[in-house]
């Protein structure tokens, strides 16, 4: 690759038909594992997959896109690619329905993976739901780097939880919230979290969840001092930059508001750039916002 | 009966307008970006055109999301021609494209006249570019905002100022749309104020809505609808002009998936065809549609894809016998 533009894919992401090894039921969601070879020597924590639903014939176009929870570089099986979801529609439907050996058409790894501190600072790590897929991988490379790691998880419900035992295994401390107090604080994860952040005198609050949440989470960060990375979920068509509907409200180095793509330049952005109340809008101080009214 | 031939035998390269291609796959406008992103799947210069998606004169933001909704066999996106500007495109985009091999055909599009004629003169005055696509769905400022494409006089009005400032030897395509009375009156007003050729079909307006919060889905309330869904629509397109307009070289557009549907295309009479919305599904299907219509040519006994274009408007019996006086025919 050349060129000088702004342009600049974190790794050359993999397609692949991929061989399904396996789709089990954890919970409310599914998780699925991939033979995806080459995938794991791309991979950092952050990064997504996209994958086609419906087979070659499918009337569902669009991939749908998931944080990628887990790779493996070989072994047995040549490498691997496992992914969290929910199911809310035909298309994650037709996913949690696959048997193993069937192909999934698989792109991956796609975006900007989370920022990892220079210096071994204490992290803190929340997931809202199965956002917190991500994050157990991130917690790998954090301690491997020195860094204290605390994770906070939370749902709606129990059922809704994701990794609770694992977070055990990799975090330092952790901390659960369910809104209907099924296990852990009831409450959310935002009730718990600045008391952790202050308290571990975080250098960093890593996050993955609802856009709310995020949103939450980045000004508990900013309030504590403390940066925050926050991996975004928005509605994607393509995943790979260039259908330009997975934008949002960035604000840049140069202090300028662009509407940027959640694919290539996220999905993972630094919490205080990111203009959370004016989601689902074109803020009209952004780069090229109508100047009158407009359709 | 034909009898199918070695694909190795085929010869997928195409004149259109004038435009030597190797071969009749292009990139539809705003389903590639400016074709860098695409570049991590498949060499660019692979492909018989990269079309830029519609640059304008200022940075645009483009709609409020959501900006997309998929819907059965398409989508329907409202994006709102969000992009970089005349200026970082030719800064940045054009030269990488030019750079890479790719023979870039670039797509403009403006709110009014002048914003034409400024975008006309400086892409046409750009080296590298093959052929200028004029994207005249957009709103006319200065005509209550209706689209330029669904108005003959005005669509006209705007391929006269694109072609008086684009050289000579650079083709212009003018991008219509489906969403008009009679097509090939457009069609007819383009060519004579200067087109070249036509690209076409450009998205179909539509709608849809959430069952949640009971309002439409886009933000932008209204999008254009793309991909397989509307595939007979746009054949139904290249099939109107072609038989009023046979000697128009025409780029066919709208949910091609395949081979067999490029190859669809071209029997409509469309000289060179562009993959679309299915890039979102397939990233590689642009390079994945070459290879497949040079074995859907091969099968018919085709070696060339020259020698399909149009061949549905003639009659079955008298189509055989053209093929088999055909001269480039391999036994």
């Amino acid at each position: 690759m050349t060129g000088s533009g702004p342009l600049v894919l974190s790794a050359a992401p993999l397609q692949q038909r991929a061989e399904v090894l396996t789709v089990k039921r954890i919970g409310a969601y599914h998780h699925l594992t991939l033979v995806a070879p080459g995938v794991a020597e791309r991979f950092r924590p952050g990064h997504f997959a996209a994958l086609a639903v419906g087979g070659p014939d499918t009337a569902l176009l669009l991939r749908r896109a998931f944080s990628i929870y887990r790779v493996k570089s070989s072994g047995v099986y040549g490498g691997t690619v496992e992914v969290v979801f929910a199911v809310t529609g035909p298309g994650t439907a037709w996913l949690a329905a696959r048997a193993p050996h069937e192909r999934v058409d698989v792109v991956a790894p796609l975006g900007r993976p989370f920022a990892l501190p220079k210096e071994p600072v204490p992290c803190v790590l929340v997931g809202g739901g199965y956002g917190s897929a991500p994050l157990f991988s991130l917690a790998e490379r954090l301690r491997e780097r020195g860094c204290g790691v605390h994770i906070v998880l939370g749902a709606g419900c129990e059922q809704r939880l994701f990794g609770t035992r694992e977070a055990k295994r990799s975090a330092g401390s952790v901390l659960v919230t369910t809104e209907d107090g099924s296990v852990g604080t009831r409450g959310r994860v935002t009730d718990v979290l600045p008391e952790l952040v202050t308290g571990t005198g975080a250098g960093v609050v890593y996050a993955c969840g609802p856009m709310g949440m995020l949103a939450a989470v980045a000004e508990i960060a900013e309030s504590a001092g403390a940066w925050s990375q926050c991996a975004v979920e928005e509605a994607m068509a393509c995943g790979i930059g260039v259908c330009m509907t997975c934008v949002l409200p960035v604000v840049g180095e140069d202090g300028r508001t662009r509407m940027v793509r959640s694919c290539v330049e996220g999905p993972v952005f630094r919490g205080d750039r990111v203009r959370w109340s004016a989601l689902g809008s074109v803020p009209a101080d952004a780069l090229g916002a109508p100047r009158w009214g407009g359709p | 009966m034909s009898v199918s031939v070695d694909p190795d035998a085929v010869d997928l390269q195409v004149e259109v307008a004038g435009r030597r291609l190797p071969n009749p796959v292009m990139v539809a406008s705003g389903c590639a970006a400016a074709g860098r992103e695409l570049q991590a799947f498949f060499d660019v210069a692979d492909l018989g055109a990269v079309v830029t998606k519609s640059i304008m004169v200022d940075p645009r933001a483009g709609r409020p999301t959501p900006r997309m909704a998929e819907t059965p066999s398409g989508m329907l996106n409202s994006i709102g021609l969000q992009g970089p500007g005349i200026d970082a495109f030719l800064a940045t985009d054009l030269p990488w494209l030019v750079s890479s091999g790719a023979r870039p055909i670039v797509s403009i599009a403006g709110s009014a006249l002048g914003e034409y004629a400024e975008l006309a003169r400086r892409v046409g005055h750009s080296p590298g570019v093959v052929a200028v696509e004029v994207n005249i769905s957009c709103p006319n400022v200065n005509n209550r905002g209706l689209v330029f494409a669904c108005d003959p006089y005005q669509a006209a009005k705007v391929l006269a100022v694109v072609r008086r400032d684009v050289p000579r030897d650079i083709p212009v395509f003018a991008k219509l749309s489906p969403d008009v009375t009679d097509l090939v009156t457009v069609a007819e007003a383009v060519m004579d104020a200067g087109a070249s050729g036509l690209a076409m079909i450009n998205t179909l307006l539509g709608i849809a809505m959430d069952p949640l919060t009971l309002r439409p889905v886009l933000g932008g309330v209204t999008g254009g609808l793309s991909g397989p869904a509307i595939r007979p629509v746009a054949l139904r397109c290249v099939w109107q002009v072609h038989q009023a307009m046979p000697e128009v070289p025409i780029l066919g557009i709208g949910g091609v998936r395949t081979g067999a549907d490029a190859l669809e295309f071209l029997l409509a009479g469309a000289s060179a065809v562009q993959v679309g919305t299915v890039i979102f599904s397939d990233p590689s299907a642009p390079v994945r549609v070459i290879t497949e219509l040079r074995s859907e040519l091969a099968t018919r006994g085709f070696t060339s894809p020259a020698q399909v274009v149009g061949l549905a408007h003639t009659p079955a019996a008298q189509a055989s016998a053209a093929h088999d006086l055909d001269p480039l025919r391999v036994t």
